[in-house]
């Protein structure tokens, strides 16, 4: 609450830096403000945890994920921790690996989603005329496409590999993102300083990437947060779907080979659906704290 | 004049549809192009094995040794057609297999948006009408929770504790092994329908909720609504009618736009459930490698999405009158 008198220098697009400048002063407030709010900084810490556990853990915890360790379907505490699999695998061990592949998974698909939808949105806005019409006809096409069946059919087409599902998860949701972007290069467009830079000579890829993109970055910030929890929830699809990359664990690979034995052993995809939730828990947390430190006005609105 | 520019929009709107459907079949042409092998090996492959004379014999039959340009046009008249290609997993034209199946997944789907368009609505409009009580929080921790956990895991949860632990709803899928007969054999569907429909709402609750809250908390603040409470109407008549109206929009508007998402949180919420609709075929065909159905179903769930995107049309007309003028 007592934030809002630190956040009235509008950390949005009214001080948006000019190409010489750096931004600092404003950037160290925003972190003030993100780091104040408590489901923002709990969320913080919650990925922190995620990701030591998935990098350091499986070292820490010693069982090897892969192996037969004790009795299939053992319930929790019964010898392992968090039980065992239909193959007497360990699922605490199988958790903590599994989390690789489904952050890296996660998070290079983000990036590729947002790459494209800033690249499609940018030239969009910038250009408007028949390259705008193009493009957003090009957007419409995958918003309108169910993009998880889409993702299914190149995945299985090009047959499972941590490459294929980054690059099925990228090429389906960037239309979202490549909206916001028009949107913002649209308004962003008609300020004076960009008429500013444009009458001082600037060139057409430095307009963009340098004048207009800086100023629309924040909503694009918030929003790939969200981009990202969806890439991991349609990776633990994908896995649950039995199209993970067959060479490693996948948290919804886990799910996926135990559903037969879901009355019987509860464990086997209550833990694994956990850790997903957590994990993108944590980023929507971390988002909507972006968001309100970005955007301190939208508070009170929302 | 009215009429004919009205009725040519409507053309437009349906030329674009078109367009767009047709876009999905050179899309369906071009990943047949790149998958890895031709369909033949595929078939082929089902076949158990041929010699290099039937396959090529096989080739020829199926034009796959004309110009790629050639191709293309043989297939998008295939498709304009109805002739979908054959599925050799199932042993029958992919167009009777997906006909078969569309049913369910519009049942699911439908019932689904409506549960969670009511019930979204309704927590964001009570919530609107105190930004800062515990409703609104309720709110926001039930659409963060929505936003966060996998859909299939959620209906798996849903079924350890309501079809395991409490067993008052089936475990899977759409009717009792004894199918009864007349009245009872809807209730009986209804009854299998429940979990799936419930586990599909969940996301889109959190979605609408959080829309209508917003949308609602800036609808109840403009002068229409303080001069709706100044002459005197009771505050549900404001909130709900005239309130209500204006704030549906953006949600009306959204629903056209996540149908297709929907459609893909169908295909999951179908394979936990074993709901023996497109999704289900969808997840039942990638573990068989049968593309022609997999191609099939994206090419036919863009036309529902078509359909449902031409029906949201209808219905923003219908409640937004300033749409109806132009």
């Amino acid at each position: 609450m007592n934030t809002q008198a630190i956040a009235s220098p509008d950390a949005r697009a009214d001080t948006a830096p000019l190409p010489a400048s750096k931004p600092d002063h404003p950037l160290r407030e925003t972190l003030k403000i993100f780091l104040k709010n408590k489901s923002a900084a709990g969320g913080l810490i919650l990925l922190t945890i995620i990701l030591l556990g998935t990098t350091i853990g499986p070292a820490l915890y010693g069982v090897d994920a892969y192996e037969m360790v004790w009795m299939p379907l053992s319930p929790p505490g019964d010898g392992t921790p968090l039980g065992t699999d239909y193959i007497g695998r360990d699922i605490l061990a199988g958790i903590l690996i599994g989390g690789r592949v489904t952050l890296i998974v996660g998070a290079a698909s983000a990036v590729m989603t947002i790459v494209i939808g800033i690249l499609v949105g940018a030239f969009s806005g910038f250009f408007g005329g028949r390259v705008d019409a193009a493009l957003m006809k090009f957007t419409e096409f995958f918003q309108v496409l169910p993009s998880l069946l889409l993702a299914m059919v190149l995945v299985t087409i090009f047959s499972p590999s941590i490459g294929t599902i980054i690059f099925a998860i990228g090429i389906v949701g960037w239309a979202q993102v490549a909206r916001l972007t028009r949107a913002e290069f649209l308004r962003i467009g008609n300020l004076e300083y960009v008429k500013a830079a444009r009458a001082a000579g600037a060139r057409d890829g430095y307009l963009m990437f340098r004048v207009i993109l800086p100023g629309s970055l924040p909503p694009i910030i918030v929003s790939s947060a969200l981009v990202t929890g969806a890439s991991i929830l349609f990776e633990a699809g994908l896995g649950y779907l039995g199209l993970g990359d067959p060479n490693t664990l996948s948290w919804g690979m886990i799910i996926g080979q135990n559903q037969n034995y879901l009355l019987d052993a509860w464990w086997t995809v209550t833990c694994p659906g956990i850790a997903i939730f957590l994990t993108v828990l944590a980023i929507s947390l971390i988002g909507d704290g972006i968001n309100d430190a970005l955007n301190p006005r939208a508070r009170k609105r929302a | 004049m009215d009429t004919f520019q009205r009725l040519s929009s409507t053309f437009k709107r349906l030329l674009e549809a078109f367009l767009l459907v047709m876009a999905v079949v050179v899309l369906n042409f071009l990943l047949i192009q790149l998958a890895p092998g031709d369909p033949v090996e595929v078939i082929v492959g089902e076949m158990g094995g041929a010699s290099e004379e039937l396959m090529a014999q096989l080739r020829a039959q199926y034009g796959l040794d004309r110009p790629v340009i050639e191709q293309l046009g043989i297939y998008v008249g295939k498709v304009l057609t109805g002739d979908l290609g054959y599925s050799y997993y199932f042993n029958t034209p992919v167009l009777d297999l997906l006909l078969q199946r569309v049913p369910a997944t519009v049942l699911l789907v439908m019932t689904a948006l409506f549960l969670s368009v009511l019930v979204g609505t309704i927590a964001g409009a009570v919530s609107a009408k105190k930004p800062d009580g515990i409703g609104s929080h309720i709110v926001t921790i039930i659409s963060l929770v929505g936003y966060s956990a996998p859909v299939f895991w959620i209906g798996m949860m849903l079924i350890i504790l309501f079809a395991s632990m409490w067993p008052i709803f089936p475990v899977a899928g759409m009717y009792s092994i004894r199918r009864p007969d007349g009245f009872a054999y809807y209730v009986d569907i209804l009854h299998h329908l429940a979990l799936p429909a419930i586990t599909l709402a969940t996301i889109y609750v959190a979605f609408y909720s959080r829309l209508a809250r917003t949308s609602m908390i800036e609808v109840l603040g403009q002068d229409y609504i303080r001069t709706a409470r100044a002459k005197g109407l009771s505050e549900r008549k404001v909130v709900w009618k005239h309130g209500l109206k204006n704030g549906l929009i953006p949600i009306v508007t959204m629903v056209g736009l996540q149908f297709g998402q929907l459609f893909a949180g169908a295909v999951l919420v179908e394979t936990v459930f074993n709901w023996p609709g497109l999704g289900r075929l969808a997840y039942e065909s990638i573990l068989r490698r049968d593309y022609p159905t997999l191609l099939g179903i994206l090419l036919f769930s863009a036309v529902l999405v078509m359909i449902a995107n031409a029906l949201t049309d209808l219905a923003y007309r219908w409640i937004d009158p300033r749409i109806r003028k132009t």
